[in-house]
Parts: structure tokens; sequence; C-alpha cells
């Protein structure tokens, strides 16, 4: 029977928990900072010492925690690239910029449980001999700016952050920056160029890897709001704990952002991999079905930006049968597991974790046209590729759903689409404005082309109407 | 677009600072570093190793003298690096070549460092649709006027639209319309539904020059460049934008309307606006000169100019150029005439009673064949002094093209201009009788109008009218640089030749070709009447120039000890 395993959202939405230190505190808070600030060099089975940093880093590594913001790239290995031979200051940038249209499940923790973030962040600094961390926030979160900088000066009035942290020696200030209003602050280095003070243009890499290159020309780690708090329970459990968690390679648990057409909409924390997309729509504890008899038409599985499944989509997986070889196995799409690993394997992405569920109400060039005017509007145009081609689909979809279509739309539109990413573009928006033109018309296609043919129709007929000589 | 030069000696260059990699399937050996637009040393990139195998990768941000941006993706190459074994030894084919892993995906080739073993492949079907694609949507929301646009011709739109542009558009939708004609400063236009946001004009103005006057405004398809707001886009290197705009965006309002680049004969030249002497382009049609554009010289100007020394060509076209020759007082007209009546004068003139003013401005040939004449005269030299502001980029706060010239030819005094009140009071006690001056305006550097008009005889070259040439007796009209051939030296001891671009005006002639004339007449001796001839018997008599020919001077020109 699949359920939630809430490990992040233990405590906050229990009745009467509030997002202050007192109620923190009384929930075993910022005992995991304790045990670490107490940490002790220690000799490893090859006879290596290893600082209590070291110690706090092969347990993330161990963990095998992967970025909870969208990528799904392992924590272990993002910090073990950080230069640490610079002689520069590293930074920590905690990635609050939660924009993926879907995406409301930082904002939780945000809002009702700040100080967990905050010991995260402070167990991650530590780990990484980092002293100055910065929380970027999108500019559409005002409150929960308020409640961070109201739980940082209650941490910092009770010697959890700031200077001589529990008088361990060890200091570390964090600062909350504002971002106002644009999705590509949540790519890490158009974010690092906004928290500079300049337009958010992601950067070119090489060379500006933020491991080496990043705020400030400084070696700087960039995490997701549940990836730091992850980091926290990592280390109270002990990353071979946590990796028992989930599924091998998909460890741990994830906070999955369920909307659309279902009866349950919300955010719940699973063990990654432990519930396929069926559980989590259909299942009374999950989504609870669709709405109204209504049947299911397409599934958006991570984010706006992922590839869309189409209900009834069967895809091949590579699976393991009893002894032990590899063989390929069909499934159809609702019975994925939700992890990051299956979703790739299946051409989407587990992205953010927010699923769309679209049911047969939805009109679907509708629904790519309102993606679409997404993508183009937050556009940062730096690069021609993604400048030029997201606007460039949104308008061909502006027009399609204004009774202009035509039925070689679907073919237009793809090949916009096909010339976007791939490694055209400098950050992956290129990728994540063309992806759902390129799924939505390649799974949709009679869709689009049934639009496109209705509109050329009425228009050809109300040209006879009127008389209207038709172009040669 | 020269790439800054790679270490060239191979007796200097080490195994270990070099790496090889294939280009389209030809191996090519680079250095493993290369200076980036600072001078710094960088990972040699894919687009310098493609332009070292000789291949050209078409792009539209990267300028070698500007740092990398990478937005174009114009320049998007594939690539792969070589296998490894176990042993993270390079796996061979049987034929000995690298086994190469392809990557997936492609790489901007300006941004890109390259890696021993590294292949680049520039031509493939991925690359040619990449640059298809990337072209398209460039040209999308282009308002494509190329008919009146000021950049046709010189555009880089339309050089790739020729290899990788589509003739029928699929676009049918509405295009993006932005501002036009924005009046961006006193020097510049910009045409914003023309600009393809390659941001070059922004980092020349941010890094170069330190203005941040420039930026974008807006976001995605509707990114503007702008000046910041109530700001006008005003400094001295405004027009430079212009030139590394790759499209009509940025336009010059002198130029702009004025004339088809196609049109235009182009020069090299030097600017005679300052010590700098930077190397110029001249586009002239028909004797009219139009533009001053800068010409790459890496130890000079790299590719820029100042707005001021780029606009400092209208008076070589203006109505009061001096165009006759006069000899005032005497029968004898026009050149041969004139010459024969002042070389006569010369010949008679005792030793020391000729004193001689030669403009830092005149060339190197010009300042040796006065020299020559001042040393037969035994006359007291100098020349004057001209300053001004300067920057820490280009602008020197010499005014003079040559004054080093000057001093090494031995015409100026040290300080320049020192023995001007001694040539004033030779003149004011009789002891000078004849002063020549040679393209300066003397009356207002202590030689005035009531001194000259003691002089028995007043020889003055020049090219614009002026209360000396009022007061000569004889006055031979001269050439603008740009009307004759010749050399400077500039400030950093670089003797740089230019050849002639327009015609001058009149009877007028280069001053190097009658003083030729004039002093094989008063000396008896034949003086080489080429400019060839002229820098090359320079050369081998004057020790600071030794060495040096002509031809060796080549286009960026060549340094002498100072």
């Amino acid at each position: 029977m699949p359920a939630e395993y809430r490990l992040i959202l233990k405590h906050l939405d229990e009745p009467g928990y509030e997002p202050t230190l007192a109620c923190y505190l009384r929930h075993g808070g910022y005992s995991v900072l304790r045990r670490i600030l107490a940490l002790e060099p220690k000799v490893s089975p090859e006879g290596k010492t290893l600082s209590p940093q070291e110690q706090l880093r092969q347990e993330v590594s161990l963990s095998g925690l992967r970025g909870r913001g969208g990528a799904g790239f392992s924590t272990g290995i993002k910090w073990s690239l950080v230069d640490r031979k610079s002689g520069k200051p590293i930074y920590l940038i905690c990635n609050a910029d939660e924009s993926e249209p879907g995406t409301f499940k930082d904002r939780q923790i945000i809002h009702k449980d700040p100080h967990q973030l905050l010991e995260g962040m402070v167990v991650s600094a530590y780990a990484n001999d980092v002293h100055l961390a910065y929380i970027y926030i999108r500019g559409e979160f005002p409150q929960g700016a308020k409640v961070l900088n109201q739980a940082i000066s209650e941490a910092k009035a009770a010697g959890y952050l700031g200077k001589n942290i529990l008088g361990s020696g060890y200091d570390l200030e964090i600062y909350v920056h504002r971002g106002a209003g644009a999705y590509i602050c949540g790519e890490e280095t158009g974010l690092i160029e906004s928290l500079e003070g300049k337009r958010p243009y992601p950067r070119i890499k090489p060379p500006y890897f933020p491991a080496v290159l990043g705020l400030y020309q400084c070696p700087t780690i960039v995490n997701n709001v549940e990836t730091l708090c992850a980091v926290k329970h990592v280390i109270e459990m002990g990353g071979a704990e946590y990796a028992k968690l989930g599924t091998p390679n998909n460890t741990g648990t994830r906070i999955v952002s369920l909307s659309g057409c279902v009866w349950r909409p919300g955010y719940y924390e699973i063990e990654v991999g432990k519930a396929t997309l069926r559980d989590l729509i259909f299942d009374p504890a999950f989504g609870g079905g669709l709405r109204d008899g209504r049947k299911l038409k397409a599934i958006i599985p991570g984010g706006v930006s992922a590839k869309v499944f189409k209900a009834g989509e069967k895809v091949k997986l590579k699976a393991r049968n009893a002894d032990g070889r590899e063989v390929e196995q069909e499934v159809d799409v609702l019975d994925l597991p939700y992890d990051f690993t299956s979703l790739i394997a299946a051409g989407s992405m587990s992205g953010s974790s927010a699923i769309i569920v679209l049911d047969d109400s939805v009109d679907i060039v509708e629904a790519l046209a309102n993606i679409s005017e997404f993508f183009a509007h937050e556009s940062c145009g730096q690069c021609t590729p993604c400048r030029e081609g997201s606007l460039w689909m949104a308008k061909a979809l502006h027009r399609m759903t204004h009774g202009e279509g035509r039925a070689m739309d679907a073919d237009y539109l793809a090949r916009i689409a096909d010339n976007i990413p791939g490694g055209r573009t400098i950050c992956a928006f290129g990728e994540a404005c063309s992806w759902p033109v390129q799924s939505f018309v390649a799974k949709f296609k009679e869709e689009f082309v049934a639009k496109g043919k209705a509109d050329e129709e009425r228009r050809s007929a109300s040209r006879q109407a009127a008389d209207v000589p038709s172009a040669p | 677009m020269a790439i800054t030069s790679s270490p060239t000696d191979p007796a200097k260059v080490s195994p270990a600072d070099v790496l090889t990699v294939t280009v389209n399937g030809r191996p090519i050996t680079v250095p493993r570093t290369q200076p980036d637009w600072e001078g710094r040393m960088v990972p040699t990139t894919m687009i310098q190793a493609c332009e070292a195998a000789g291949v050209t990768v078409p792009h539209y941000c990267y300028h070698p003298r500007l740092p990398v941006a990478g937005n174009c993706r114009m320049c998007l190459v594939e690539y792969g690096v070589p296998a490894l074994g176990p042993d993270r030894q390079p796996l061979r084919n049987p034929d000995g070549s690298l086994i190469i892993n392809k990557s997936p995906r492609p790489a901007i080739a300006c941004a890109t460092p390259v890696s021993a073993g590294m292949a680049i492949y520039t031509d493939t079907p991925n690359v040619r649709a990449m640059r298809e694609g990337v072209l398209e949507f460039l040209l999308i929301n282009h308002p494509l006027d190329c008919p009146i646009c000021d950049q046709a011709g010189e555009c880089k739109l339309q050089e790739y639209s020729l290899e990788y542009g589509q003739a029928a558009s699929r676009f049918v939708e509405t295009k993006v319309h932005k501002p036009k004609a924005v009046d961006l400063g006193p020097r510049i236009m910009l045409d914003d539904e023309r600009c393809i946001l390659c941001t070059r004009c922004i980092r020349f103005t941010r890094d170069v020059v330190k203005d941040d006057a420039l930026g974008i405004v807006n976001r995605g398809s509707y990114n503007t460049i702008a000046a910041y707001p109530g700001r006008q886009f005003d400094n001295n290197y405004t027009l430079n934008t212009v030139d590394i705009c790759p499209v009509g965006a940025l336009t010059s309002k002198d130029f702009r309307f004025k004339m088809r680049v196609w049109f235009l004969k182009e020069t090299k030249s030097v600017c005679t606006s300052c010590a700098r002497g930077c190397n110029t382009l001249i586009g002239s049609r028909e004797n009219v000169i139009y533009r001053l554009t800068p010409r790459d010289n890496p130890e000079v100007n790299q590719s820029w100019m100042c707005d001021f020394g780029r606009l400092n060509y209208k008076w070589i076209g203006r109505e009061d150029r001096l165009r006759e020759v006069r000899a005032r007082g005497s029968g004898n007209t026009g050149w041969t005439g004139a010459l024969g009546e002042i070389a006569r004068r010369l010949r008679a003139a005792p030793q020391g009673c000729v004193a001689l003013i030669a403009s830092a401005r005149l060339t190197n040939e010009e300042l040796y064949l006065l020299g020559l004449l001042a040393r037969h005269l035994g006359a007291m030299t100098d020349s004057i002094p001209r300053t001004g502001d300067f920057d820490h980029i280009l602008v020197q706060a010499d005014k003079n093209p040559n004054s080093a010239g000057a001093r090494l030819l031995g015409l100026a005094a040290e300080p320049m201009g020192s023995r001007l009140p001694a040539i004033a009071d030779g003149i004011r006690a009789g002891a000078i009788r004849t002063l020549l001056v040679f393209g300066e305006d003397v009356t207002s550097r202590g030689v005035n109008a009531d001194l000259l008009a003691r002089l028995e005889t007043l020889v003055v070259s020049d090219v614009l009218p002026n209360p000396t040439t009022a007061a000569a007796h004889f006055l031979l009209p001269g050439c603008a640089a740009a009307e004759k051939r010749g050399s400077f030296t500039n400030f950093q001891g670089r003797v740089q030749r230019f050849p002639k671009a327009v015609e001058p005006p009149g009877d007028a002639r280069p001053e190097a070709e009658f003083l030729a004339d004039l002093v094989t007449a008063v000396t008896g001796q034949k003086w080489p009447t080429s400019i060839e001839g002229l820098f090359n018997h320079m050369a081998s008599s004057v020790p600071a120039f030794a060495g040096l020919t002509w031809a060796a001077l080549g286009d960026l020109g060549r340094s002498v000890a100072t």
C-alpha cells in the first residue's frame, strides 16, 4: 500500500506547529548542529585522518542524495567538485527561487519550518568550510522572505547562527536575497549573476562552473531548499541509513507537488521510487483520481519543462530479472516508479517533482500555448535560439488558439523546437522551452492537425460566404 | 580579424607548451595557452585552433579583443576527445590514429578550451544545421531592410545568409518591433530592430573603455540595447562600437547614408591626430574621403581608434586648401620657378643666416630632407610641440604624429620648441634673414607677424592658410598625409608607413617630392626622389633607423630605438 513517508515534512503540518525557534527546538531542532560541531577528526579504515568536514561530506556522498531542484545531480559529487585549494572563500547559496510551474514544495518548508532549512544550511556550510551563505528567494515570496529573516534573527540571537556558533568558534552568516521576478534566476549561474546585482544572464560553462568560479568568481555551492533540508536528515541518520530510503540510485525522500485535474492536489513526501505515477494520481492517499469521472489525457511529470506523457503511452524500461540478466520491459507510463532514473529512461524527467495531471476536458493546444507563453515571457534573451525560438513558438501557438491555425503548424512548431535544445543554448532553458513543444506535438499531433485543419476550413468557408476569391 | 599571434619561433616552443588537435581530420599543433583580450594567458580555444588550421568558424558575438560572451551560438561545432583505456592511455585504431569519443552535445568554439587529441568538426551536417537554425532565428525578427541599411556590403547577417540562409522564410508571425533611429549619443544612432544582441558594443564600452554606458533592457526577444536612462552614450571611443557591430544596428552619424561601402576604396593609413599613430583604413571614393576606420595592430591600437582621430579628416577636403604656388615679388611662377628662386637665394645665404621650423606632423622622409638642407645651410632648427588631453587607452598628450621622428632626425630641440625664442631673437637681431617654415603657423609661437616682416626670405609650406602662410614670400602648397606616401615614428618609436589614399588639390605636391628637388638644387648633390629611396637612404645614414628598409616596414611598422 503506497503511503507518504514524511521526513522533511514530518512536523510542519502538525496542529500547533509554528515557524518559530521555540517550536523547532521542542521538536528536537538544532540537535544535528550540536552533534556535528562536536565532531572530532577520525581515522578512516584506510588510515587517513578525516576532518569533521570530510566526515560530513563523506556521509553526504554515501547517502546518494540527488539534488531536489530539477537536474537531480548528485549532491556528494557537487560538493566534491568545489575548488578548496584556491584560497578564496567558498560560498553556499540556497536556491529558493522555486518557479517551475507546478512546483510548490520549497515554499511549504520556508513558510512552515524555516529553521529546518537553516539547520540544513549551517550543517552544509560547516561541511564545506563556508562562512557566508545566501538564501536567494524569488520575489513573489515576500512572506517567505519575512519568515526566513525572522528565523535568522531568532537563530542568531540564540547562537545557532552568526559568530562563534554554540561556542564552537565556527562563524556563519546567512543573508536572504530577494529576486525580482524572473524564472531564469533559478538557473544557478543566472542566480549568481543576479545575486551580484546584474542581469541574471546564465554564465557559459566552461569556464564558469560555480564550484570553481561562482559567486564573485569564488567557489560556490548552489543547492535547492529541499536538498539542504535533506542534508540535515542525512547527517542525522547517517549516509548509509538514509540511502536505505527510496530505491538504489534514487535514495531518500522527495516532496511531490501534485496539481491539475485530480481530487486531492497537494504536496506529498514519498520515498523516491516507492510510488508509481498511478499511485500518485489515483491512490486515495495521494491524488485520489480524476475529478468528475473524467479520463486521464496526459501527465506532465516534472514541472512544465518536462516532456509530457500521453495516457496509455507504453515505455520500454531496462530491468533485471530473477537471474540478474538485464531485460527490456514494456510498461505503461502510469506504472513508472516516480524516481529520477525511470522517468529519464522513459524519455522525460522528474525535474522539480511537480506532476501536472491533464484530463480529457483539456484542449492540448491551449495547454501548450499556456506553457509556451510562460517560457517566451521568461527567456532571458541572452542566447539566440532560446530568445527567438521561445517567442516564435509562443506566437505560433497563440495564433493556433485564436482561430488562425494551419494544418501544417504541427510540423512548423516541431521544426522550430528542434533548433533550440541539445546544447545549442547557454543554459538548460533551451531544453525547458522546447521539450514541451516537441513532446506535445509528437504525442498529440492529430489534435494539432485537426485544430489547424478546422481553422483552415472555417476560414475558407467564410471567404466563400463573403465571395472573396481565394489566393491563387 | 587576426587572432592574437601565437608563439611563432619554433625554437622557443617546448613540447609541453603545445598540443595537437585535429580540425576536420587535419592535425594542427597549437600553443596550450594564448593571451586573452587583456593579455592574460588562458587556454587556447577551439576557434583559435580552427583559425590556426585555416578554418574560419562563423561567429557574431566573438571578438578576439573582447571578453567572450558565447551568446550568438553561431560558432557551435561538434567535437570529440580521445577514448581512454583502463590505463588512462588513449586508445588507437589499427592505423595508429586516436579513437575519438564524439560528444553528444555541440560546443561553442569561442569559449571551449582545446585539449590534447581533441577532434573538432566544423563541416558536418549537424554543424551546418545548427548554423542554419541560428541564422534563421536571428533573421525572423530582423527588418530585412538591407537596401537602406548602411551595413549592407559589410554585414555578417548578409555574409552568412549566403552560406547558411534559406531562400524562403517560413516565419508567418508578426515581427517584434523595437525602437528605431534611437539617438544614442552625439555620434551614434541605434536601430534596435536590426540588433542581434551580440553585446559586443556593451562589452567594448564596459570592459575596454571602462564606461558602463550601455546595457540591455527588457527580456527575451524584446531585449533592447540602450544607454543608461537619461544619459548620452558619449565617450571618445563610441564609434568603435559601429565597427564591431556585426550588423547595421549601430551607425555613425557622420557616415550614415553617405556612401555605399562597396564603392569605397580602402587605403591602409596611419592616424595623424596624436603620437599614437593608430593604424587606419581610409575609405574614399573619387578623391573624397568618407570615413576612417581602425586597422588592427596589436602593438599600437589593437582594433580601436578614438572618435576625435576618426573624425579629424574633414579639413582635408576644405575649400580654402592651399592649391597654388605663390612667389611674392618675383616674376617666377609655378613650381619650377619658385623652387629655382628659393634654391638661388638659399645657395647665396651665408652660413647661419637661415632658420628652419619643421612641423612634427611631417613625415620621416620630409624631415630627413629638411635636415639635410638645414645642415648644409648651418640653419638653426626646431619643431613645435603640440599637447592636449590624454587617456589611458590610446590618446597621447603629444598631438604631433611624428615627434619621435623630428627628434631622431635632429630637427626638434630638446625639449621641443625650446629653440623657438632663439630663432625669434635671431630674426629680431637681423642675424637670421631667411626662415623656412614647414607645416606650422609660427605667429602664435613667438615668431609674430612683425618678426616675419623683417625677413628677407620667408619660405612657407602648408596645407591650410594661416597668418604665416599669409606672410610668406614663397608659398608651397603641401599635402595631407592621406594625399602622400611616407612614414611616421610614433611615441613608442614604431616607424609606420602609409600609402597615398587621395589626390591633393590643385597644384599641391607631396613635400618630399619638391624637397628632394630643392635639396638637390641647393646642395648640388643628387638625392633620391622616390619615398622608398629616401627612406632607405635615411636608414643607411641615420643610426636610429639603421637596419630598416621601406619594404620591411610592412603594414604594421617596425620599432626603432628611441
